[in-house]
Order: C-alpha cells, then sequence, then structure tokens
C-alpha cells in the first residue's frame, strides 16, 4: 500500500476489519418467530442483520459486534442472545 | 441505498452509526458527506480504511458547516451541482460548541447543506466530558457528581431554536430511536433547496451508562417523558409535533442510566428530579405535545 | 524597458494589481473575510464579480477567517481552484485551518498582506504574521513591488497545483506600503494567463461516481510518512519555481528571479538579504554605497517555503559578511527568522563567513535609507574584525524604554 498525495482511501474498504472477534454474546435467530418487520436489520450499527429477498434475515457473524439491539428490538422475541462460545 | 461498511469502530450498539445509517438510508447516493472531528470520524476512517460509500470528508472539529459551504459553493461554480446534495454529519460538540459560528454563517448565507447534529450530550470521543447539549443533572467526567454536586448545573442549549433563528427553511428535532421519522425528517431536508438542520437525539450506551441493547428503548423514554419533543420548524414557524400519550414520569428516563444513578442515591435527589420534571412539563406546554 | 511595455502599463493600487491577476487566474471559489489591510483586494474582487467578468466562480462572503479557509478546503477538494486573503490576526485565527490545508495537500493560493501581530494592536506593516505560519507546509513567496505581486500569483497557482507539488501557497506582500501604493504595473493579460497556467484538473476530488475518504485519521504507524510526503512535496516545489519563473518570463517577457534574485551581489563583500518591499529602498541604498566604493550587494529571497538552501551557500560563498535584514522576530532567541535560516544553512559547510542579523520596521516603523546605510557600516566592520553584536533591533528609542 502506497499513501496516494493527500492521503485519499478507498469506499468501505473497514470490511478487512472482522469486528465479530469483539462479540461476547451472539444473537441466535429463531426463524420461526420471526414476521419479517425489519426491525432488527435497520437498527444494527453494524449493517450485520441482512434482510433476505424472502424477507427473513440471515446475521452476518464477521462483523457482529453482539450489541444485542436486534434481540431486544424484536416484537415477537424472535432474536434470543446467547454467550458467545470460543 | 448505501450504509456504513462493516467492520468501524463504533461500540457495540452506536449510536452514531445508527444515525449514519439513517442517514444514507434516507438521502441516497448522490451525495457528499463531510464530519467534523469525534467519534463517528474517529471510527469510520482509520488510514488506510474507511466505511464510507459516499463520498467524504473531515477537515478539523469546529468547520463541518464552512467545509460543506466550500463544497456547495464548488459544485455551483464548477456546474456539477445538480441533485447533489452535501451532508455534514456533526456530533453535538462539534455542532452547539466549537462549531457554533461556522455552522451559524453557513446557515446565514443560505447554503444548500443540510447539517445533522447526531447529540448524544457530551464529547464522548475524548471520555464523557460534558458539552453544551449536556442535560441538567447529567453526571460526565468534567461536570462529575461529588460531595457537593449533583452532576451538570446548567440544562441542555435550545439549538434547534438558535437555527430556526436563522430562517431556515426546514429546522427539525428527531431521535435514532424513531428511525422512520428520522428518514422521513432527512428525505425531506435534502429535498428542500437551502440550508437545513436536524437535530437527532442518540442516546450512547458508553457516555450514558446503560446496557447496548437499550439504546433504542432510551432514545424512546427521553420522548415519552416528554424531555426530547420531537418537532419540525420551517422559516421560523412550528409546522409539526410529534403528540405524546400517555406521558412517563422522567424518573423512567433517568433511573435506566448510569450517569443520573445519583439523583436516586444522593440525599437531596428528588429535588434535582424535580427540577427535571419541571424542563419536561416546560417542554409540554412550549411544543403543546399533550 | 521597452516602449511597448510602457504602453500596456496602468497606475493602479497594488491591492487591485493583486486583485486582478486572481481574476484571470480563474478562480472558482474565493472565500474572505475583511480585515485591513487586505480589504481592498476582497472589494475589488467583489466588485469584478458584480460586474460578471469572473466567469464559473463563487465568491463566499464569509464570516470569520477561520471558516474563509475551511470553505476552500470543501471548495478545494471537490475539485476547484480557490482563492483566499488575509493580514495579521486574520492569519492567526485561521492557523489550524493553515496547517490542516497543507496536509490534506490541496492548493489553495492565498495572498497575505502582511501586518504586525496584536498586542500591541497595529494595523501596519511587519512579517511577524506569515513568519508565524513558517512551518505549516505551505509555500511563501515574497514580493518587492506590485508587478511582482500580480506576476507571483499565477505562478503560486501554477507551482501549488503541480501533481507532484499538491502543497498550498502564501504570496505575501507588505500592507499599506505595496497593497494601498498606486504604482505603475503590467496587468497580467487574459491570453497569456491562459497560456501560462492550464486549467486545474486535480486527481482525486470529491466525486459521487469515485466516492473516495478524504482526511483520515492517521496512528503511528503512518503519521511520519504523510509529513515527509509534504517535505518531498517541498523539495520538488523548489524545481518547479524555477521552471516556472522562467517559463513566466518566456510568456510574460519580465523577470524577476526564480527562488531568490541578486543585486550587484557577484563582487560583493558585504551582502545584504532581505524580503519583501524593503528591498526597494536597499537597492536604492546599494547604488548611493557603491558610487562611494563599498562593495555591497543583496540576495533577496522570493521563496522562504520552501528555503532555497543550495542557491542561498552558492551565492553567499563570497562575501565576507551576510547582513540578514527582518521585519519579524522569534522573542526569546532575539533573532529575525531569516537570520536562522541562513545560519543554518551554512553550518556544517566550508563556508565560514560572518552572519550578522536586524531586526526593523516592526509594526510599521519606516525604513529610511539611513538606517539601511547604518546596517552595511556594520556590516563593513565585521568584515574588517569580528562580530560584537550578532543580533539587533534597529532605531530603538531609548527614550522609551
Amino acid at each position: 500500500m502506497k499513501i496516494a498525495i493527500g492521503g485519499m482511501v478507498e469506499p468501505g474498504s473497514t470490511r478487512v476489519n472482522k469486528t465479530g472477534s469483539w462479540r461476547i454474546y451472539r444473537p441466535l435467530y429463531h426463524r420461526d418467530k420471526c414476521i419479517k418487520c425489519g426491525i432488527c436489520s435497520m437498527l444494527c450499527p453494524d449493517s450485520s442483520v441482512k434482510a433476505q429477498e424472502d424477507g427473513y434475515v440471515i446475521f452476518d457473524y464477521e462483523y457482529c459486534k453482539g450489541c444485542g439491539i436486534c434481540a431486544y428490538e424484536c416484537p415477537k422475541d424472535a432474536i434470543e442472545m446467547v454467550l458467545e462460545e470460543k | 441505498m448505501s450504509r456504513l461498511a462493516p467492520g468501524h469502530r463504533g461500540c457495540p450498539g452506536c449510536c452514531d452509526a445508527m444515525a449514519a445509517n439513517f442517514v444514507l438510508e434516507a438521502a441516497g447516493d448522490d451525495i457528499i458527506v463531510v464530519s467534523p472531528t469525534g467519534c463517528l470520524e474517529v471510527m469510520t476512517t482509520p488510514y488506510p480504511e474507511s466505511a464510507w460509500e459516499v463520498p467524504w470528508i473531515h477537515s478539523l472539529f469546529e468547520n463541518a458547516a464552512s467545509v460543506a459551504a466550500g463544497i456547495e459553493s464548488a459544485l455551483k461554480a464548477l456546474g456539477r451541482k445538480g441533485n447533489t446534495k452535501i451532508i455534514a454529519l456533526a456530533g453535538d460538540g462539534a455542532t452547539m460548541d466549537i462549531g457554533t459560528l461556522g455552522l451559524s454563517g453557513a446557515f446565514e448565507r443560505g447554503h444548500d447543506i443540510t447539517y445533522v447534529c447526531i447529540d448524544n450530550e457530551a464529547y464522548m470521543n475524548t471520555g464523557v466530558q460534558r458539552s453544551g447539549g449536556t442535560p441538567y443533572g447529567a453526571s460526565t467526567t468534567t461536570s462529575p457528581t461529588g460531595k457537593e454536586s449533583f452532576g451538570n448545573r446548567t440544562q441542555k442549549k435550545n439549538m434547534p431554536a438558535i437555527m430556526a433563528a436563522h430562517g431556515a427553511p426546514y429546522v427539525t428535532t428527531t431521535s435514532i430511536s424513531y428511525p422512520k421519522d428520522m428518514m422521513r425528517k432527512v428525505k425531506k431536508a435534502v429535498d428542500i433547496e437551502g440550508p437545513c438542520y436536524i437535530h437527532a437525539h442518540a442516546p450512547c450506551s458508553t457516555g450514558w451508562r446503560f446496557e447496548s441493547s437499550r439504546t433504542v428503548e432510551i432514545g424512546k423514554l427521553a420522548v415519552e417523558t416528554a424531555l426530547w419533543p420531537l418537532y419540525e420548524i420551517e422559516y421560523s414557524e412550528i409546522t409539526g409535533v410529534k403528540k405524546i400519550k400517555n406521558r412517563k414520569p422522567v424518573e423512567d428516563y433517568l433511573k435506566a442510566q448510569g450517569r443520573f444513578k445519583h439523583l436516586f442515591t444522593k440525599e437531596g435527589g428528588e429535588k434535582e428530579i424535580a427540577k427535571i420534571q419541571d424542563i419536561a412539563d416546560w417542554n409540554v406546554k412550549h411544543y403543546e405535545l399533550e | 524597458m521597452t516602449d511597448n511595455s510602457m504602453e500596456k502599463m496602468s497606475v493602479v493600487e497594488g491591492s487591485y494589481a493583486t486583485a486582478h491577476a486572481v481574476k484571470v487566474c480563474r478562480p472558482n471559489v474565493i472565500s474572505a473575510y475583511p480585515i485591513t489591510p487586505q480589504t481592498h483586494i476582497v472589494e475589488d474582487l467583489s466588485q469584478f464579480i458584480a460586474d460578471g467578468e469572473i466567469d464559473n466562480c463563487e465568491f463566499i462572503t464569509i464570516e470569520s477567517e477561520f471558516s474563509a479557509l475551511s470553505a476552500l478546503v470543501g471548495a478545494s477538494a471537490a475539485g476547484a481552484r480557490t482563492y483566499s486573503s488575509t493580514s495579521s490576526q486574520g492569519l492567526e485565527l485561521m492557523h489550524e485551518v493553515v496547517f490542516n490545508v497543507s496536509g490534506m495537500r490541496l492548493p489553495t493560493v492565498m495572498t497575505v498582506v502582511n501586518r504586525a501581530v496584536s498586542a500591541p494592536i497595529s494595523i501596519w506593516n511587519d512579517h511577524q504574521d506569515s513568519i508565524s505560519q513558517r512551518d505549516t507546509g505551505w509555500i511563501q513567496l515574497y514580493a518587492e513591488n506590485s508587478q511582482e505581486i500580480s506576476d507571483l500569483t499565477p505562478l503560486a497557482y501554477k507551482v501549488a497545483e503541480d501533481k507532484d507539488v499538491m502543497l498550498p501557497a502564501m504570496v505575501c506582500m507588505d500592507g499599506f506600503i505595496l497593497s494601498h501604493v498606486f504604482e505603475p504595473v503590467i496587468l497580467l493579460e487574459q491570453d497569456l494567463t491562459d497560456e501560462y497556467l492550464p486549467p486545474y484538473r486535480p486527481e482525486h476530488f470529491l466525486d459521487t461516481k469515485n466516492p473516495k475518504t478524504f482526511g483520515s485519521f492517521a496512528d503511528p504507524s503512518v503519521y511520519t510518512e504523510f509529513r515527509y510526503m509534504q517535505q518531498m512535496g517541498m523539495d520538488i516545489a523548489l524545481k518547479k519555481i524555477e521552471e516556472a519563473a522562467k517559463e513566466f518570463t518566456r510568456i510574460f517577457g519580465r523577470d524577476h528571479g526564480g527562488l531568490i534574485d541578486t543585486y550587484r551581489a557577484d563582487d560583493a563583500d558585504i551582502l545584504l538579504m532581505a524580503m519583501g518591499s524593503v528591498v526597494g529602498t536597499i537597492k536604492d541604498v546599494i547604488d548611493e554605497a557603491r558610487s562611494d566604493g563599498i562593495k555591497v550587494g543583496l540576495l533577496k529571497i522570493r521563496s522562504f517555503r520552501p528555503f532555497p538552501v543550495e542557491i542561498v551557500r552558492k551565492t553567499l560563498a563570497d562575501a565576507s559578511v551576510i547582513v540578514v535584514l527582518d521585519k519579524n522576530i522569534s522573542i526569546g532567541l532575539n533573532e529575525g527568522a531569516l537570520c536562522t535560516e541562513v545560519k543554518s544553512c551554512l553550518y556544517n559547510t566550508d563556508i565560514n563567513t560572518p552572519v550578522i542579523g536586524f531586526m526593523l520596521g516592526h509594526g510599521g516603523r519606516d525604513i529610511p535609507k539611513g538606517t539601511i546605510h547604518n546596517i552595511i557600516n556594520k556590516g563593513r566592520h565585521v568584515a574588517k574584525s569580528s562580530i560584537k553584536v550578532e543580533n539587533e533591533f534597529v532605531d530603538l528609542r531609548g527614550d522609551l524604554i
């Protein structure tokens, strides 16, 4: 990597930093309870809850920091925070 | 439609990341973002990485509005303005304290920019020191509770009123706990020609001391207790208010946060809580929240 | 001077010559805040805008100098050719942004109308303001007269915007002495200026189609290299300034020198050094002293940053004494900035010529010819014997202290 004059940086390049390693609690998805409201994916500060075409979500454990907002705000308790196994 | 790329260094449950995501989702890709120094800047752009997928610039702590004004002027002069919107995303310290001069100047001159203050009510990036946005009674590292102190002695600066006094076409409050409200207001602001100001309340689990999972809940309590009223102002006139049904007492908001804990454990705390209730009552009357 | 050039001359104020030079450089964004003695420049530019004489240009009448330069950070990063002008307190208020512009490698050009710094408040000329920005990573050029300030303006853009330089440039002119004085000047021709100065086309700019991030924070593993690269830009600017000056002469037919200029320096025993308008007075005094048989000459610094170490060494090599005149002081060192630089570039060389410094002209104090004659005489004594006083204030009023 050479520094450009002015130090400009490429977009979206934080993806190399896998923040999933920060996680203490892990979101566990109960797909059967999910009503596809999309609140979890909208709120996730790390864009790690991704809505699929069918409306269900998948979790991106490479980046999920385990903040628990998705689980706390889920209106149907379809997400449960469980201790991360390392 | 973009959001911040993952891998940024925001704390788990970061309010800045949520605010940035709502702005990015609402404003679309034809934007240029300016951020002053602060948590959002530091956590998203450690060289050589960036979480931004739109053009983004950071210069200094106190000049986001001036930089935004310069970009807007350049695009106009170069014939590149089109529908491109310039958006400043700044913290409460950068907005309400150190950057007020440039912000006021940019709004007085009428640049076509949208300025979003992400207000987490203290200097979080440097370790939770009080700012002009810190509310009455909050304990911060420079307004600590102590033998003779109940925390911060002043009430939040009414920044939206100051911005409204510029006669801006659109000034509004919102909260990251109401994403749809926030995104609607961002969309409205960027569609308006001229300077628009959005003041977004943003609970910070690190600085306010609550569980990161409760970020959204805490922000809702601020609105439901009338400590953070949601309203819209167009050309200095209030044109929209979010009414509160079944208003909650301020204790419900305060007791959920470590920064107000002393109000419940220290002798005389109830008097301080009563003063904070007076602030909420004033908001209800002034903004006709009920 | 040819008859032709006499015909092209107009008698204008130095500020007007500057504003006109800025106009023909085709800036896209001008952002400035009024401060004495810079005001006439921004007033003249405002009138050009009001009369529709600058195409594709926005003038931001901004609320402070801090924001004036901040707005140019945004404008320059967006790909605009940018301009500001300030003086004294305004430059000091900008200070944080001054560093930032250079660190971000944005080639803004700013005219600094040199004025003393408060306290005590003074509107008159010295160089303390621009000298206080010495280490900010800006190219600093100093003009002797109105023609030179005019001619340095497109040169500053040309060098600053060079893709291997990409550093901002200050063009410095003495407040009132140059800014408010009417002199005959050849105003820069638009067609020649267009030939000399191509449009600004940066490699990277804030672009929604190519969304880069500008202004990241750097941790200790990379910060050093950012600074090193600024110094590399300055090193390249040394060559580029010389080239740009030669090309200026080729196109416009006027020659003010390159990084430096000299006057009767070839055989000089006593070599004076100075920057700015005092050079005019010094040249007159040199002529008088020469007629008395005193072998005195001048090395005029045009580029203070980058500092032209090699050419200064070469020019000073044969002198018996070097006499440096500074309109500024490093308080606590009791020395002017140019004197420090000169001493610094002679140390660790074979040149062992004595250097003495004189601090004068503070806060607009007049510098009469007699003062320069006295300074030359002090230089003659040093050349014959040795240094008694290395640095001194000139024309101090003993009755006040």
